[in-house]
């Protein structure tokens, strides 16, 4: 009864839900799993924790949850400081990877769990609200093995929400279905969470997931935020060669920078002019230096090279030979062999196909230069490669 | 002519049944052979042929001078054995699964050697340690060599269990406002349970019949298993007999009880 009564009081006074990281870190031995890290995670607001498996999502979503203890900075809910609270103190709830579900309690006293250990006698209303938002009612007493995986998942959720938590911590939860249920469960978790206007902080390696469900995301590498934003903004411009390579495709060209001319900064790529706006260029663009220059293949117009004459002026454009090409039913995919860079990667929307454009022929690739981002040419080209295909 | 009603064929379809019934009879004999004599009443001391039935030792199990406070000592025994043994096998089996610490392997195979040893190695090194400290040989030693060699038993059962265990329904319980002892007794302890009670079975069941051990180290002090060892050299009561059946009968009850609950259970929740 003293934790509950504290808890209600602690949600009175201090009102906001914020979730605010500071300084952050964990370590273990000499492994850094989290470098310094700050975050603030705004009420109400769907976050996802977006990086391949050991970035130190796992490790930051368990250090809000009180499950892992930081080597050093604060977690702060709200204005209170929750640091040094174990986690059944903190009014934080977790979804774990593979559910973790009590197999010794049916799935009633699964989700009636957490009430009664706060005291709460009269549970049954609440669990029978909870079971229906998840639409599970006809399940009450059966045991979790008796589930399958997607029922498992709505009790592991019901058993979280039920006790209001001011933030709910989900740590990969849909990693274990299959394909068409976790599009589901996807919808389902953000239309819940529209419906209770919880803080989730949901923790994925699945860089559609965390576009089709979050407000924000941050995406991590290596222990650290590399950016910040909502899905769109991320998308557009990437900042980090990680963060164009990892969320979706990107073709980055190395290019040297020859002038700045107004607000467009203009480089030089294997002899090719490209222009592309200073405001979307995150490196020091001095003349001389080098840049990557940036663009999402389905930004990209594909052109035969007979008919090069009719692309309009002013857009940034590309020579080269196609070296693959796959039909994907809505959009072909070309891949093009240029002087600039070897392996660019074009989609193409199936509206009217020219028949030319085949393995061997030669194109011209032209974009709008807004849609060109430049980075930073000291990182690696590809990072982020890979684990994005895995993921 | 797919089939022949022969009797080699029957034989051979019917085969694996047929060996386990004889194999069950093997096994069963012995037990229907102290059931049947205990409803004997032999002439003069000895009961190994069949005279007549009589249910005079079933009326009086306790005729025999020395049997009943004998019986009740192993009883108490193997309760307070079981009960000790169950605490710490079950401690230690959390400890060699859950905690990193120096030691660690060498205990873990430290704990297999009571069931390896051969019994009387042990009963004979118990008794040597028991005369150098000046104990005297009596309840207390026995118990505490019982415990000795239940433990590993009882280690060997829960650590299986523990070890099968995510230790993510722990952090899972803490995640849901249950302190450290309200997860141990609402998340682990049930869920270690059968371990412990297959532990327990085990303890009570070893240290209840061991002779061995017990001979050596019970100075004056007679259990049970002694008392019948003791008797069959000046006779054999048939109050033995009836002890012998009635704890199996114990024993066959308690099994069908507890398969009855399983399936009860399992019924409702399917």
């Amino acid at each position: 009864m003293t934790t509950n009564s504290t808890k209600n009081q602690t949600a009175a006074t201090d009102g906001g839900g914020d979730v605010r990281l500071t300084g952050i870190t964990k370590t273990y031995g000499s492994f850094t799993a989290v470098h310094p890290l700050d975050l603030t995670v705004p009420q109400g607001s769907f976050f996802a924790l977006l990086g391949a498996s050991g970035c130190g999502k796992t490790t930051t979503l368990r250090m809000i949850a009180g499950l892992e203890e930081p080597s050093g900075g604060t977690v702060h809910l709200g204005d209170q400081d929750v640091t040094a609270l174990p986690p059944y103190k903190r009014p934080v709830n977790t979804v774990f990877q593979s559910y973790a579900l009590f197999p010794h309690l049916d799935i009633y006293e699964n989700v009636a769990f957490g009430l009664r250990r706060r005291g709460i006698k009269s549970v049954k209303k609440q669990v029978g609200e909870m079971l229906d938002l998840v639409q599970l009612g006809e399940q009450a007493r059966r045991k979790p093995h008796q589930l399958s995986g997607g029922q498992q998942q709505r009790v592991a959720v019901a058993r979280a929400l039920i006790n209001h938590p001011k933030v709910l911590l989900l740590d990969e939860p849909l990693g274990a279905l299959d394909l068409k249920l976790r599009r589901q469960m996807q919808l389902e978790l953000k239309r819940i969470q529209t419906e209770v206007g919880i803080t989730f902080v949901h923790v994925t390696h699945d860089q559609e997931e965390a576009m089709t469900m979050a407000d924000q995301v941050a995406v991590m590498n290596a222990g650290r935020v590399e950016q910040l934003g909502t899905p769109a903004d991320l998308y557009e411009n990437p900042r980090t060669t990680f963060t164009a390579n990892f969320l979706g495709t990107s073709n980055l060209i190395e290019a040297e920078v020859d002038t700045r001319s107004g607000d467009d900064v203009v480089v030089r790529a294997a002899g090719d002019k490209l222009v592309l706006p200073g405001a979307r260029c995150s490196a020091p663009a001095k003349a001389g230096g080098t840049v990557l220059v940036g663009v999402r293949p389905e930004k990209i117009s594909l052109t035969h090279a007979d008919d090069a004459g009719s692309v309009p002026e002013g857009r940034n454009r590309i020579t080269g030979r196609i070296s693959n090409t796959s039909f994907i039913g809505v959009s072909t995919q070309y891949v093009v062999d240029c002087a600039a860079c070897p392996e660019f990667e074009v989609y193409v929307q199936n509206i009217d196909r020219d028949a030319r454009l085949a393995p061997g022929a030669e194109v011209v690739l032209h974009w709008n230069p807004a849609h060109t981002f430049g980075l930073d040419a000291a990182q690696d080209i590809d990072a982020g490669v890979a684990e994005g295909e895995a993921a | 002519m797919a089939f022949s009603p022969s009797p080699v064929n029957w034989l051979k379809r019917h085969l694996v049944v047929i060996a386990g019934l004889l194999t069950l009879a093997y096994l069963l004999l012995p037990n229907v052979v102290v059931t049947v004599f205990s409803f004997n009443k032999p002439n003069g001391r000895f009961n190994y042929e069949w005279q007549q039935f009589s249910t005079d030792a079933w009326k009086d199990p306790c005729g025999v001078a020395g049997l009943c406070g004998s019986l009740s000592l192993s009883l108490q025994i193997a309760l307070w054995a079981t009960l000790g043994a169950t605490a710490l096998g079950t401690a230690i089996a959390f400890a060699l699964v859950r905690y990193r610490f120096r030691a660690r392997g060498t205990i873990n195979s430290l704990i297999f050697l009571p069931m390896a040893m051969p019994e009387v190695v042990m009963a004979a090194s118990l008794l040597t340690l028991f005369l150098n400290m000046g104990a005297r040989l009596g309840f207390w030693t026995i118990l505490i060599a019982h415990i000795t060699f239940c433990l590993s038993f009882v280690v060997t059962a829960v650590k299986a269990r523990v070890m099968s265990m995510d230790p993510r329904l722990e952090q899972a319980a803490q995640d849901l406002y249950a302190g450290p002892f309200q997860t141990f007794v609402r998340v682990t302890l049930p869920i270690a349970a059968p371990g412990i009670a297959a532990g327990a079975l085990l303890a009570f069941a070893l240290s209840f019949d061991d002779f061995i051990i017990t001979n050596f180290n019970a100075g004056s002090t007679v259990t049970f298993p002694m008392f019948v060892w003791g008797s069959a050299q000046r006779g054999t009561p048939v109050q033995i007999n009836v002890i012998g059946t009635a704890m199996f009968v114990v024993a066959v009850l308690f099994v069908l009880v507890s398969m009855v609950i399983g399936n009860r259970r399992n019924r409702r929740t399917a």
